[in-house]
């Protein structure tokens, strides 16, 4: 016999888990129409590999297998895992990736709500650092032959090289590396800043797609406006900054915000509730604290996009971030005097 | 006079299904008189009530059956003329399951009263009205049975801006406040008047959620006459927007006024004191008409053909009432309350109570027991909904893991346990019941530790006592055996002060020393909850000691799901 409350609000893990995917498909769909379906292979892949991995290791830790499995979360981890992964990246690496993901940074650490890093996010910093060159691997926009890409991933690796190209942030570290270089920012980035040329061809429908969906998430109510308000904010204002003072050596903001994963990060990523922080200021810090790692990494590190590292950078400050930034509880706010 | 009042809005907050509408299609209705009536003689919060009556004995209607113990007690009352058959321990309506000491009266069917007569509160002191009502056994009818007599004090300012009448009545399902203000809202307004002069408050401020439009009306009704009768306009009914917990006294006390009443404050520091409509109405009878409580609406609902509100002597059998209401047959529980505070009655023998506003009848389909409990996903859905602006999460992880100073950092005491958290909570935690258990272990703490500062310091001062007394003899034994050598004048010298070696000196200084360190050092390590108690306070205490046993119980059942 339960006690009070003795009714619940429908809502489970579950639904919320379900339409964070929802929320994902516009994006996808994007993203399939500019690079082709072999993003769909990599998020099948990435998705077998996790529910795989939750099963086998909630059945390692005595836990109920089809409550856990059912609730979903697996699947969010194992489609960022597939997005921010190159799309013919060969098989094992998202396999690989996501296994870690699940296994190490989910499970080790004790499973669903008690993970401290996101998952999606560690499988992403791992793949990089031990594989470079196969992270940076991305399609040509035009390269959207399925049997071709379905080779790639399945390993006729030949057939890459017809294939990829340098993503617009790539290209742009390629260019700031190089002094000579500098003067042709422009015309790696394109000068008309008009929609379409902003972030690179293709990629600022993708980020618009995810867009979409994380107003479907806001309006759902499952995030609040705090992480993706800081985070875009934050970037727009640092690199825009930086762009006018310099715009011969900093991309502008629109570029920032269309490119890579930032929108995808600012929706999906560092909303992560488990890892993140969740008092209403201290989302705020965390988002932007993330958004000035990630122009950071960006501009003077030696990865093309520093998402990954800002936010696993900010999981480790977040339950600092929440200590200090605790809402003053009822009636411990009362301005003016306290009655003796 | 209606509401050009401006509202302030309080934090968090659910609506839940309301389903008002089953109970409020009849009048209220008196109920029959119960064959045996079993009048728990501890029915409000605070002391126990001594029995002042024995077995064999005929009572009147509204004689006093139990005397009020201690600063926070309420007397009881027989609820109608009778022999009392037996004073014993019997089933509480509590969900620990527990007996307490009822005083079981057959009735004679004579309804005979004890003589009455108003009591004239204007010309009595304070202390002669207070106690009155002490003896007349009202205590606050909204559920939280705080005897009403240690609220009509106006307080450090020796009066009030505000006197907050609480008819929001928001928990789901009971509509005995709705009813009440339709059907007697003059008299409402009558204790509420009586009230106000007693605690020489200026406006008051009735709040009622909009969803009782009937009561609104009937409300203003009665303030337009009330504000006549005291030739200003005093008396204002305030629709509040409908959203659980509007009726819990602190987010409605904010609503009407912004003012936010910290835990274990009293809210007359801050010019204000509320009531329920019920408390009103019960004043009104103690005070103009000499009847003490009892008596009270009780709305019969859920699970049940016709849902009703009653007027039911207290003692009543729940059966009794329910019997009248259809219970349907998958009936499997009856809870004493809303369906979001409401308690777990142990079975439906338990007499209907001053706490018991609702006789709740639940089955598996109209409360099915929540899924399996999932992980806390820290989705922020709980902190969304909490009226009291808490991390429930956070608390809900430290009581989980026992770190409970941690959990009481997050102001765990701040909970008022209405069950919002838990409400939207998508991963099923009974988040409730970890925060009653954490408190109740805390709680269980202090006593320990302060049973442990007694007996330390009791240690300390029997070292202290046989110093001194060694020291003494000592003295008469120098005394005695410089009174050999010497002259009896040296000796008395010596004598007199006998103690005083250097070395004496310094360790009775040190001793001295650290029986003030201890003390020191047990005022810091005292919480700032539990020292300088106020009687609503150490009143919530004894709450939660009363359901300590109860939560004990509740650590597990989550995880046995086996009804
Ligand atoms: S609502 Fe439940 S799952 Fe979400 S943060 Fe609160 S306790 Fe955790
Ligand atoms: S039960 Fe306590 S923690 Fe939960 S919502 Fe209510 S006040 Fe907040």
């Amino acid at each position: 016999m339960n006690n009070s409350p003795y009714f619940r609000q429908p809502a489970s893990v579950q639904s919320v888990m379900l339409r964070v995917l929802l929320a994902l498909l516009p994006g996808i769909a994007a993203y399939v129409w500019f690079f082709g379906a072999g993003i769909l292979v990599q998020i099948a892949l990435a998705s077998i590999t996790a529910l795989a991995a939750e099963a086998a290791m909630l059945k390692l830790r005595g836990k109920p297998l089809m409550m856990f499995l059912g609730d979903g979360s697996a699947l969010v981890t194992a489609w960022l895992i597939a997005l921010t992964f190159p799309s013919i990246a060969p098989w094992w690496l998202t396999v690989l990736g996501t296994l870690l993901a699940i296994v190490v940074a989910k499970h080790l650490y004790g499973g669903l709500g008690q993970n401290p890093f996101n998952p999606a996010m560690v499988a992403f910093a791992l793949m990089i650092v031990a594989y470079p060159l196969l992270m940076s691997q991305w399609p040509r926009v035009d390269a959207t032959d399925f049997a071709v890409q379905w080779e790639a991933i399945f390993g006729n690796r030949q057939v890459l090289d017809a294939m990829t190209m340098a993503t617009p942030l790539d290209a742009l570290r390629t260019v700031l590396r190089d002094p000579e270089q500098r003067a042709m920012i422009g015309g790696v980035l394109g000068t008309k800043a008009t929609f379409g040329n902003v972030g690179g061809k293709g990629w600022e429908w993708i980020a618009a797609g995810y867009f979409l969906g994380g107003l479907y998430l806001l309006q759902q109510r499952i995030i609040t406006w705090h992480m993706p308000a800081a985070f875009l904010a934050t970037l727009f204002v640092i690199s825009g900054a930086f762009a006018l003072h310099d715009p011969e050596r900093f991309a502008g903001p629109g570029f920032q915000l269309f490119t890579g994963g930032a929108m995808l990060a600012a929706f999906f990523i560092v909303t992560d509730p488990v890892s993140g922080a969740t008092t209403p200021k201290g989302k705020l810090i965390f988002a932007a604290g993330a958004a000035v790692l990630t122009w950071i990494i960006r501009t003077f590190g030696a990865y093309p996009d520093g998402i990954a590292f800002a936010v696993l950078l900010m999981n480790i400050a977040a339950p600092l971030i929440d200590m200090y930034t605790q809402p003053p509880v009822f009636g411990h706010k009362i301005k003016g005097d306290d009655p003796k | 006079m209606t509401a050009l009042q401006r509202l302030f809005k309080f934090h968090g907050g659910v609506k839940p299904a309301y389903n008002k509408e089953a109970s409020t299609g009849l009048p209220i209705a008196v109920a029959p008189t119960s064959t045996r009536l079993v009048i728990p003689l501890h029915q409000s919060i605070g002391g126990m009530p001594r029995p002042m009556v024995a077995a064999g004995e005929r009572v009147l209607k509204g004689q006093r059956i139990g005397g009020a113990d201690g600063n926070v007690s309420s007397a009881v009352h027989a609820s109608t003329s009778g022999t009392v058959v037996a004073v014993e321990m019997r089933l509480m309506p509590h969900t620990s399951g527990l007996s307490a000491l009822c005083v079981v009266i057959e009735p004679d069917g004579r309804d005979e009263w004890i003589p009455r007569q108003p009591f004239d509160f204007r010309s009595a002191t304070p202390t002669q009205t207070r106690d009155y009502l002490r003896d007349a056994g009202v205590v606050g009818l909204g559920g939280a049975v705080f005897p009403s007599y240690l609220k009509l004090n106006p307080g450090k300012q020796g009066k009030l801006d505000t006197l907050v009448l609480n008819g929001a009545e928001c928990e789901p399902f009971i509509t005995c406040d709705d009813l009440l203000m339709r059907e007697r809202a003059a008299t409402i307004l009558d204790g509420a008047a009586i009230m106000r002069e007693m605690l020489a408050a200026g406006q008051v401020l009735i709040g009622i959620e909009d969803n009782k439009p009937e009561a609104i009306a009937a409300m203003e009704i009665a303030a337009r006459a009330a504000n006549a009768a005291a030739r200003e306009d005093a008396f204002k009914v305030v629709s509040v927007p409908t959203r659980y917990p509007a009726g819990g006294a602190k987010q409605l006390m904010r609503v009407l006024t912004g003012i936010e009443v910290p835990h274990g404050k009293r809210s007359t520091d801050y010019g204000l004191q509320c009531f329920n409509v019920g408390t009103a109405y019960a004043i009104y009878e103690a005070i103009a008409l000499g009847q003490p409580l009892i008596s009270r609406i009780v709305t019969v609902a859920g699970n049940v053909g016709k849902a009703r509100n009653y007027e039911v002597l207290l003692g009543t059998p729940m059966r009794d009432i329910i019997a009248l209401c259809g219970p349907l047959p998958d009936s499997d529980r009856v809870i004493m309350g809303g369906p979001m505070m409401g308690l777990l009655m142990p079975d439906d023998s338990v007499p209907v109570v001053k706490a018991a506003n609702c006789v709740l009848v639940g089955s598996k389909k109209l409360f099915p027991p929540p899924p399996p409990e999932m992980p806390c996903i820290r989705c922020g859905e709980c902190a969304k909904a909490c009226p009291s602006d808490l991390q429930p999460f956070e608390m809900y992880w430290f009581s989980r893991a026992k770190i409970f100073g941690k959990a009481q950092e997050y102001n765990l005491f701040d909970c008022i346990e209405c069950g919002c958290c838990a409400y939207v909570c998508p991963s099923r935690i009974p988040l409730v019941d970890y925060y009653r258990f954490a408190k109740s272990e805390i709680w269980a703490r202090e006593t320990e530790k302060e049973a442990a500062d007694v007996a330390r310091e009791r240690y300390e001062f029997r070292l202290l006592r046989e110093e001194r007394e060694k020291q003494e003899k000592a003295a008469k034994l120098a005394a005695k055996t410089a009174a050999g050598r010497e002259k009896a004048a040296v000796a008395l010298a010596e004598a007199e002060k006998p103690a005083v070696t250097p070395e004496q000196d310094a360790k009775k200084a040190l001793i001295a020393a650290a029986l003030e360190r201890a003390r020191a050092q047990k005022e810091q390590a005292h919480p700032e909850n539990v020292s300088n108690l106020t009687p609503e306070q150490q009143a919530e205490i004894a709450a939660i000691e009363a359901r300590r046993a109860e939560i004990r119980e509740m650590a597990k059942p989550h995880l046995r799901q086996d009804d």
